[in-house]
C-alpha cells in the first residue's frame, strides 16, 4: 500500500505541472495580451508598455510562467480588475456560501437515488423500472437552465414560497435562501444517478456471489442491502469522492441565478465583467483540489479494492 | 427505432429552415406586436421584437446541429487519434498522450469549456471549437485501451507478417474494430454539446446575437419571463427536449445493438 501510495502521489507532480502550464498557455499566450485587456479599449501604446512592464509581461515566457508559479503556491492572485479585492480572500469567502447549497443538496440525492436505484435494479424491467426509467431519461434531456429559470419562476415569483435571491451571511439566515437552490440542485441530479446506479447494480446482480448468497437461502432483503449494495458502493464511493470539488464550486448558474454570493456566482461575474485574473484563478485553484480529491479517490479506491494496488 | 426516425425529421427540419423553405419569418420584426401571447397566427407567441417564437425556435435546430455535429466530431476525431497512436504504440508516446490527457481531464469541464471560449471570444466557431477541443478525453481513454486489446490479437499480426505498416494496421485493421465506441461517443459527444450551447449561452459566450439558437432562447427567459413571458422558454425547451431524448434513447439502442454482453443479461 505504502509503495502503491509513493507512486500514486509522485504521479501528481506531472499533473500539477502540465495543469499550470495549460492554465498559463490558454490566457497568457492563446488569449491575447493580457495588458491590452487590462488597460481597456482607449488605452494608448504608452500606458500598455507600462501596464506590461508592470504585470511582467514583457519577461520571456518561461520567466513569466515562473512568476505564475509563484503565485500560484503562495496563494497569491493579486486583485480582481472590476472588484479591486484580494482574489485569495474572495475565493476563501465564496467557499462557505457554495457548500451551504452544494453539500446538504449532495447528501440528499444521495440518500434519495441510491434506495431508488436498488429498487428499480431489483425489479428490473417491471412496469414500475421502465416508467421511471423513462422519466429520468425525460429528466436529462432538458438543460439544467430550464429547471433554474422554471423553479424560481413558479416557486418563488407565482407563489411567493421562496425570496427570489439574495444571501444572508449570518448562519440561520442563510437557510432561507438557500432551500429553493438546494432543491434544484436535487432535482437536477436525480436523473443521471438514478441512471448511472441502477446500472451499477444491475452489474453486480448477476454475479456469482449473488447466486451463493441466495443458494444459501438469505432473504431479499439481505442479498440486495448486505451483499448488492455493499459492492456496488466501491464504484459509489469512488465516484462521489471526485465529485466534491464540484461542490465547492457549486453550480455556476445556480448561484448566479439566485445572487449567492458563492464560487460560482464569482466566476459567473468574472466572466460577465471579463475579469481575467479572477477566471484564471478560480481555474487554477479548483484544478488543483479536483487533482488531489482525484488522488484521495484513488487511494480510497485501493483500500476498498486491493487488486487496484497490484497493477 | 422511434428514436431515429425523430432525428431525422429533425434534420429535415434543419435542412429545409437552412435553404429557408419554411418558417421563413423567423426574422421579420414586427415592433408592434412584442410579447405577443400564442394565437393561431403566432403559435408560440412572438418575442421583443415581434419576431415568431415558433419560428425561431425552428430555425434554432440548424443552430444545434451544427454544434452538435462539429463539435461531437471535432471530439471523436481528436479522441479516437490520440487514443489509437497512445494505445498502439505504448511506451513514451502512450505515456506522453496520458499525461496531457490527465492534466485536461483535472480541469473541471465546465471551467476549461468556459476558460477556452472566453479566450477565443464568442462564435459560432468558438462555441463548436471550444466544445470539441474541451471534450475528447473519455473517448480517447476507451479508444487507447481497446487498442492495447486489439494489438496484440493474431490479426494484427497476420497484418505485420504481410507487411503492412504501422499507419496501415492502426487505421485499416484496428480501427474499424473500434467502430462501435466511436459511434456511441459521437452521440453522447452530440447530446452535450447541444447542453454546452444553452450553458454557454447563459454567460455571453453563445452564438452572434440574432442567429437563432436555443440557448439564446432559454437564456433570454430570465428576463421573459419577469414579465410573465413564457412562451420562448416553452418552445425552446419543446424543440430541444425531443431532440436530446431522441438521442438519448438512440444511443441506448445502439450500445444494446453493438455490446452484446449486455444483451443476454
Amino acid at each position: 500500500m505504502l509503495k502503491y501510495t509513493l507512486r500514486r502521489v509522485l504521479y501528481v507532480i506531472p499533473i500539477l505541472f502540465g495543469v499550470t502550464l495549460i492554465c498559463f498557455l490558454l490566457f497568457n499566450v492563446a488569449g491575447g495580451d493580457p495588458a491590452a485587456q487590462a488597460a481597456g479599449k482607449y488605452a494608448t501604446a504608452e500606458q500598455i508598455r507600462t501596464i506590461r512592464h508592470e504585470m511582467g509581461l514583457d519577461k520571456p515566457l518561461p520567466l513569466q510562467y515562473w512568476d505564475y508559479l509563484k503565485q500560484v503556491v503562495t496563494f497569491d492572485f493579486g486583485r480582481s480588475w472590476s472588484t479591486k479585492q484580494n482574489i485569495s480572500e474572495m475565493f476563501l469567502e465564496g467557499v462557505g456560501p457554495s457548500l451551504t447549497i452544494t453539500f446538504p443538496g449532495f447528501v440528499i440525492s444521495l440518500l434519495l437515488t441510491i434506495p431508488l436505484a436498488l429498487l428499480l435494479g431489483y425489479k428490473r424491467d417491471s412496469l414500475l423500472d421502465k416508467f421511471s426509467m423513462f422519466i429520468c431519461l425525460a429528466m436529462i434531456s432538458i438543460s439544467s437552465l430550464v429547471y433554474i429559470l422554471a423553479g424560481q419562476y413558479f416557486l418563488s415569483y407565482k407563489m411567493n414560497l421562496f425570496p427570489i435571491s439574495g444571501w444572508d451571511s449570518s448562519w440561520s439566515g442563510r437557510w432561507e435562501y438557500a432551500l429553493l437552490p438546494i432543491l434544484i440542485m436535487v432535482v437536477l441530479s436525480i436523473g443521471g444517478n438514478v441512471l448511472f446506479f441502477r446500472t451499477l447494480f444491475i452489474e453486480e446482480m448477476h454475479k456469482d456471489y449473488v447466486r451463493t448468497a441466495r443458494s444459501k437461502g438469505l432473504s431479499n432483503k439481505t442479498v440486495l442491502t448486505k451483499h448488492i449494495l455493499r459492492n456496488a458502493l466501491i464504484p459509489i464511493i469512488t465516484l462521489t469522492v471526485l465529485q466534491i470539488p464540484f461542490l465547492i464550486l457549486g453550480s455556476l448558474l445556480i448561484e448566479s441565478f439566485f445572487g449567492i454570493p458563492g464560487l460560482g456566482g464569482i466566476t459567473v461575474n468574472a466572466i460577465n465583467n471579463a475579469d481575467f485574473p479572477v477566471i484564471k484563478a478560480m481555474v487554477v485553484i479548483l484544478t488543483i483540489l479536483y487533482t488531489i480529491f482525484n488522488l484521495l479517490s484513488d487511494l480510497l479506491y485501493a483500500v476498498v479494492d486491493p487488486k487496484v494496488r497490484l497493477e | 427505432m422511434i428514436s431515429f426516425w425523430i432525428i431525422v425529421a429533425y434534420l429535415v427540419l434543419a435542412a429545409l429552415c437552412a435553404m429557408d423553405l419554411v418558417f421563413t419569418n423567423y426574422d421579420v420584426v414586427n415592433n408592434s406586436q412584442p410579447y405577443a401571447f400564442p394565437s393561431w397566427q403566432h403559435w408560440f407567441g412572438t418575442d421583443l421584437f415581434g419576431r415568431d417564437v415558433l419560428a425561431r425556435a425552428a430555425h434554432g435546430t440548424v443552430t444545434s446541429l451544427i454544434v452538435g455535429f462539429f463539435g461531437a466530431a471535432l471530439s471523436v476525431v481528436i479522441g479516437t487519434f490520440f487514443g489509437a497512436i497512445a494505445g498502439y504504440f505504448g511506451g513514451l508516446i502512450d505515456d506522453l498522450i496520458t499525461w496531457f490527457y490527465s492534466t485536461l481531464d483535472n480541469i473541471p469541464y465546465i471551467l476549461l469549456l468556459v476558460a477556452f471560449s472566453f479566450v477565443s471570444g464568442p462564435g459560432l466557431k468558438t462555441l463548436c471549437l471550444a466544445i470539441g477541443l474541451t471534450s475528447w478525453v473519455g473517448h480517447c481513454r476507451l479508444v487507447r485501451s481497446e487498442f492495447i486489446k486489439q494489438r496484440g490479437q493474431e490479426y494484427v499480426q497476420g497484418a505485420f507478417a504481410m507487411g503492412a505498416s504501422h499507419s496501415r494496421r492502426i487505421f485499416i485493421h484496428i480501427l474499424p474494430n473500434t467502430v462501435h465506441l466511436i459511434l456511441i461517443n459521437f452521440s453522447l459527444g452530440f447530446v452535450s454539446a447541444i447542453k454546452a450551447e444553452v450553458i454557454l449561452s447563459y454567460l455571453g459566450l453563445g452564438v452572434a446575437p440574432g442567429v437563432p439558437s436555443w440557448g439564446m432562447m432559454i437564456s433570454d427567459a430570465r428576463l421573459e419571463l419577469a414579465r410573465n413571458v413564457w412562451w420562448g422558454l416553452v418552445a425552446a425547451t419543446l424543440f430541444m427536449f425531443f431532440l436530446v431524448l431522441a438521442f438519448t434513447l438512440f444511443n441506448d439502442a445502439v450500445r444494446d445493438a453493438l455490446d452484446p454482453k449486455l444483451r443476454d443479461k
